[in-house]
């Protein structure tokens, strides 16, 4: 699904993010990225869904170059990957359903299809009966769920999240994680970056270190850390 | 393709509605601008007109040396018709134009009646030009002919008038064009506002896939609205103004020089000039918004 060959990313100022990456994520994978802050993790995430160019090297999405993509065809791509964040980045003037209704109204879905698809995902992430509540009046692990839900609602094939578990407390991490888990079992690839060390090695999947801008480790169930 | 017109239009509408003053002073500025397009554009096509009318108007005076007799009159007349770019010579002869000099004096000419043993006048020819423009080179070059005293045409007047209009033109252009950048400006500004309030909207719907089209559009209407209701009051003043005052003034016009310095009609012109406002509304709106989009959306 994802093929990294050479990937380098050097911003304009000099810094360089990412140095000769590569890599091969397969459909259906959960892949953890590891590694310390400042490592390059940020800058392999927006990469994926093209909110950053390579400076050299290939990435192929599902066969696409995605570096070569026109800007108006980035749409097109990101209607297939889903990206949640630390923040949650809801919309605190609509309701918990207008928020994930958003995400298809948008792409211009059909009325009709947008409640049924709203309810489902909602329904997965266990927060059906709050569809009326605005998200100040849920709780952080609530809210993520909510964002979740969003970016999953329109069936995308690539759900990437960076430290979705950063900002709760570890109960309601594992709440989340369960919910990245159910989305994993449906067959959706997964690639998340998180600090949480209990949850990589608990909760065991491929790991990716990486630090310097390179990957330093390829792991099959690998354990939390990122030291050579 | 699903049609998203309504709810375009209810996202530029409500960014109008959410950026309060900020609507009221760009549109106020659009107005200002507009109201000065409109009254200086009826302004400019009656003066274009009248101008027309002075120019067509304009003849040249050959005087012929008192000196010359009738044959060597008869051919100053000849050689003006062969000149090129003349459009008419009429012919007067000094006995003619003293019987005019007599009559515009009435009464008085008594006073005259010693002068007619020796005529002072000249013969004149009077010569029309083809074109307007052509009317200086075309006097120059008859001065320069044989047996001729002096010509003459409303030169210093005419230049005179020709100049003011093009300083007022000239003005007039730099002030609107300055005026329109200003409320580019400010709805520019308003748009940044909105973009900037709806930056994290913004963000997600960059994110979940949706159109750059659809994200710009909102603004894109938000700018069109701002400069069409700019237009409102400029058109009704323009359309309404101009009936009254072309009612009030060109009665008194149409007395002067058989009507030379005639306005154009009502309606029309008119129309013509709204046509004109509700376009550049649109366009100062439009381009308004798009500038900020292009800065501030990164899309």
């Amino acid at each position: 699904m994802i093929k990294m060959q050479r990937i380098s990313k050097i911003y304009p100022n000099g810094v360089t993010a990412l140095r000769e990456v590569d890599l091969t994520i397969d459909q259906g994978e959960f892949v953890y990225i590891v590694g310390p802050s400042g490592a390059g993790k940020s800058t392999f995430m927006k990469m994926m869904y093209r909110e950053e160019k390579p400076t050299s090297g290939s990435f192929l999405f599902k066969g696409i170059e995605v570096g070569k993509l026109k800007n108006r065809q980035i749409p097109e791509l990101r209607r297939q990957i889903g990206v949640i964040f630390q923040d949650f980045k809801l919309l605190p003037s609509l309701t918990v359903y207008e928020n994930v209704a958003f995400a298809l109204e948008v792409v211009g879905e059909d009325k009709s299809q947008i409640r049924q698809k709203v309810l489902e995902v909602l329904d997965l992430v266990k927060l059906k009966h709050k569809e009326r509540n605005y998200p100040d009046e849920l709780s952080g692990g609530e809210q993520q769920r909510i964002s979740i839900a969003r970016a999953i609602v329109n069936r995308p094939s690539l759900v990437i999240a960076d430290e979705p578990t950063g900002n709760l407390d570890p109960d309601t991490a594992w709440e989340i994680m369960e919910v990245f888990e159910e989305i994993y079992r449906r067959g959706t690839t997964v690639v998340m970056a998180t600090h949480n060390r209990d949850i990589v090695n608990k909760m065991r999947h491929r790991v990716l270190a990486i630090d310097g801008g390179k990957i330093v480790r390829d792991e099959e169930k690998g354990m939390y850390g990122y030291e050579v | 393709m699903k049609f998203n017109g309504f709810r375009h239009l209810r996202e530029g509408a409500k960014g109008l509605v959410r950026n309060g003053w900020m609507t009221f002073a760009s549109v106020s500025a659009v107005t200002v601008t507009l109201l000065l397009v409109g009254i200086f554009a009826m302004l400019m096509f009656n003066v274009n007109k009248i101008s027309d009318n002075v120019e067509k108007d304009v003849e040249i005076q050959v005087f012929v040396e008192r000196e010359a007799d009738q044959t060597k009159i008869d051919s100053v007349g000849d050689s003006l018709k062969q000149l090129p770019g003349v459009a008419s010579v009429r012919y007067s002869s000094k006995e003619e134009e003293l019987d005019r000099f007599k009559e515009q004096l009435g009464e008085g000419s008594e006073a005259y009646r010693s002068v007619e043993k020796d005529n002072p006048l000249h013969d004149r020819y009077i010569v029309k030009a083809t074109s307007p423009k052509e009317t200086e080179t075309l006097a120059n070059s008859i001065e320069k002919m044989e047996n001729i005293d002096s010509v003459e045409y409303g030169k210093a007047y005419v230049k005179k008038m020709f100049n003011f209009l093009e300083g007022v033109r000239i003005g007039g252009i730099i002030l609107i064009v300055g005026l329109t950048f200003m409320a580019m400006f400010l709805i520019s500004n308003t748009i940044k506002v909105t973009i900037f309030s709806r930056r994290r909207e913004i963000e997600i719907m960059r994110l979940v896939g949706a159109k750059n089209g659809f994200i710009r559009a909102p603004f894109f209407v938000e700018g069109l609205l701002m400069g069409i209701l700019g237009a409102i009051i400029p058109i009704a003043v323009v359309y309404f103004g101009y009936e009254a005052s072309y009612n009030v003034i060109q009665p008194q016009l149409a007395t002067i020089n058989e009507g030379i310095f005639s306005l154009i009609p009502p309606g029309q012109l008119s129309l013509e000039v709204v046509l004109i406002l509700l376009g550049l509304g649109a366009f100062i709106g439009v381009w308004g918004s798009t500038t900020s989009l292009g800065r501030f959306l990164k899309i």
